[in-house]
């Protein structure tokens, strides 16, 4: 407990979001406000997920432990929806958006492109899911305590702090794949990203098993970083150009705008 | 961009301060009652102050179509970053209160003393009555600020510069000297410090004499700054501990409500005030507005480049012109000398520096408020602390969008908080509880 356990799980936590962040995005103040506004859709479609879990709640037997367990699981799923629709409704926004931008400025290529845009969007979705996921618990972890005394796992903070890494880079990834596939019209695309969210948040439902669901939850987000990885335009031969520092130039004439 | 709020809350708090305590302060005089109410309230800029002058005030034969394409993006660009730099004082001021508030228990404990602006006391068993008091409060203090916002406007209609800017100077007089003392005891008090007084005296000194001549007349932008993020912390500590619970929501939402009004109807006084400002060519209270830009422009002073205060911009950061308006018009010819020096180093400035946007300290006043509150309800609300942070970022976020109008500051803001305050009370902290505590992840 106490101090380094509470620096150690937050730079675990959100150490490579706050890295890209700072490298990336801090620079372009457009980007620092859509990362917002997305962080934003993302509370709203929490709201929403809570609101109707809230309602269920009040409505259903409190006594029951099995149903109020059976309630929250449908509540996660819910939640797991409602984020993706809230996805496409700000994809749909940043669309009109960006077309209106175009329209106005009677130029060729616009101020912030859209791949830029999902993994702005994607980063400002898992800023604010790690947030919401993590924070309190970061809170408790500087205070003084013994954890797992009552026979829970001994790794509660660890793992927390783990997951939410992955699920910070999870939605990063899942924002430029829902992004390319909505914009190339690829439907199947669309639901794997869906189905993937689903399958990572039902892997949860183990803990504390975390074997069970850490392992898989971060072969899914090495899996989807690939799948992302292409989608935005990588390849192997970019990869190993740029690793390798070797044609500059080749690299910036083949970068298209979008 | 132009989404340019005036406030002056200052005023109004250390007023009631002043009346909250009044055995240990002699009574101010009631005419030193502060133009803050009225100036309180954001101000919108004219809307009719068009970006589109921009390009026009440095090369003066630039045809207005060609350059409008063009500036949108340049609008967009330039609007974001200005933004931002809006931003990150915001969320200082948040910050500030939050600490202090988590730290110093003073700024949370239960009082029975409360501003004379609510009379009617909380500490009512029955629920309807507690709703009849606070309604009641905010009746008045919106009434109080209304009246005063009046007042102001019949003043600086009819050039009472000397008595507004006595007032002005007066009360960030009492707020940099009297707060702070209270605000460092407390402080001390609660790290178990014991310092003597003539080391606070002097601390206290330098603190409100500096923070004086940094805002009322000239001194290096940063420092402007800080001292304005600090008086708004300040301001804002005060109202949440001296507002009554209930009375504070109310108060919150129903100054969004008379902000709306006040700035968009064609007679509320904002809108006049900045009409008459603009009409004069003079810049409103710079002491009290926190800008975003460097760079001042000589758009607002001289009467040649009427055509161009249109456009308003950053305000004078060197204040000695509105000094010397003050003084009447005697500095005339120091002051347009003053001006040409500038113009000349403006000139050679990309015409993007020209702009800023602008936010007036009611603003930070009162988004630091709806965080503060939220940090001040319970231990465990960090969650409600990152919502309330998110909204003034929305009214950023819609400035930007929405350069060529000025937006009211506080009500869509304090709409977002509200919602989200309560509703994260309510629905979203035992979701997000019942998750943690089974380790589930959405």
């Amino acid at each position: 407990m106490t101090a380094s356990v509470f620096f150690g799980c937050t730079f675990i936590a959100f150490g490579p979001a706050i890295a890209l962040f700072l490298f990336t995005i801090a620079r372009e103040p457009l980007r620092v406000i859509f990362l917002i506004a997305g962080a934003f859709f993302w509370l709203v479609s929490l709201l929403l997920s809570s609101l109707v879990w809230f309602i269920s709640v009040q409505i259903s037997n409190k006594d029951s432990a099995a149903q109020q367990k059976g309630l929250l699981i449908f509540g996660v799923v819910l939640s797991v929806l409602l984020q993706e629709t809230f996805r496409f409704a700000y994809y749909k926004l940043l669309k009109k958006a960006n077309e209106g931008l175009l329209a106005l400025s009677q130029e060729e290529t616009m101020p912030i492109s859209i791949r830029q845009l999902a993994y702005v969007s994607g980063l400002g979705f898992g800023f604010m899911s790690g947030a919401f996921s993590v924070v309190n618990i970061l809170a408790d972890s500087v205070g003084p305590g013994t954890v797992g005394i009552h026979g829970d796992s001994q790794h509660y903070f660890l793992s927390s702090a783990f997951m939410t890494m992955a699920i910070i880079l999870l939605h990063m990834f899942w924002g430029v794949v829902f992004f390319d596939a909505c914009e190339k019209q690829r439907w199947w695309a669309v639901a794997a990203v869906v189905i993937s969210h689903l399958v990572v948040s039902c892997l949860t439902f183990q803990n504390p098993e975390y074997v069970g669901s850490l392992v898989p939850t971060y072969i899914i987000m090495f899996l989807m970083g690939v799948w992302a990885f292409y989608s935005a335009g990588g390849s192997l031969r970019n990869l190993r150009l740029c690793l390798s520092c070797i044609d500059k130039d080749f690299l910036l004439a083949n970068h298209r705008p979008r | 961009g132009e989404a340019m709020n005036t406030s002056d809350s200052d005023d109004d708090f250390y007023n009631e301060r002043t009346a909250l305590v009044p055995s240990e302060n002699p009574v101010v005089d009631a005419n030193v009652k502060c133009s803050c109410d009225a100036e309180c309230r954001p101000l919108l800029v004219q809307p009719g102050a068009s970006r589109r002058s921009g390009p026009a005030c440095v090369d003066s034969g630039g045809s207005d179509q060609e350059v409008d394409a063009d500036d949108e993006e340049l609008t967009l660009k330039y609007g974001a970053k200005h933004v931002i730099m809006l931003f990150i004082p915001v969320t200082l001021c948040m910050v500030v209160v939050v600490a202090t508030i988590k730290s110093v228990s003073f700024y949370t404990e239960k009082t029975d003393q409360q501003l004379i602006y609510t009379p009617f006391t909380e500490n009512t068993p029955s629920v309807g009555l507690r709703l009849l008091n606070s309604v009641l409060n905010t009746i008045i203090m919106i009434s109080v600020i209304v009246v005063m916002t009046i007042f102001l406007v019949v003043l600086y209609k009819y050039r009472c510069y000397k008595f507004i800017h006595g007032w002005l100077i007066l009360s960030s007089l009492m707020l940099l000297f009297w707060f702070s003392f209270m605000y460092l005891g407390e402080v001390f008090k609660t790290y178990n410090l014991a310092v003597d007084y003539p080391t606070v005296g002097v601390i206290i000194w330098n603190f409100g004499a500096v923070g004086m001549i940094c805002i009322h007349w000239k001194g290096p932008l940063q420092l402007q700054q800080a001292y304005l993020i600090l008086i708004s912390a300040l301001m804002a500590l005060v109202f949440i501990k001296y507002l009554p619970e209930w009375s504070a929501w109310v108060i919150l939402g129903a100054i969004s409500v008379y902000d709306l009004v006040a700035v968009l109807s064609p007679k509320g006084p904002l809108r006049m005030l900045v009409e008459t400002a603009q009409e004069r060519n003079e810049p409103i209270f710079p002491a009290l507005i926190y800008s975003s830009a460097m760079v001042w422009t000589v758009g607002m002073a001289s009467p040649v480049d009427a055509q161009r205060s249109e456009y308003e911009t950053g305000p004078p950061l060197h204040n000695s012109c509105f000094l010397h308006r003050i003084m009447g018009n005697e500095g005339w010819t120091e002051y347009q000398e003053h001006l040409y020096d500038q113009k000349q180093l403006i000139e050679d400035m990309p015409e993007a520096l020209m702009w800023g946007v602008k936010l007036g300290l009611g603003d930070f006043i009162f988004y630091s408020v709806l965080v503060g509150k939220a940090a001040a309800t319970a231990s465990q609300n960090l969650h409600l602390c990152m919502c309330e942070v998110l909204c003034p970022t929305i009214h950023l976020c819609l400035t930007c969008l929405y350069l060529s109008q000025a937006l009211p500051a506080l009500p869509i803001s304090i709409t977002f908080g509200l919602v989200f305050y309560f509703s994260t009370d309510f629905l979203v902290q035992p979701f997000m509880d019942n998750l943690a505590a089974h380790q589930f992840y959405i």
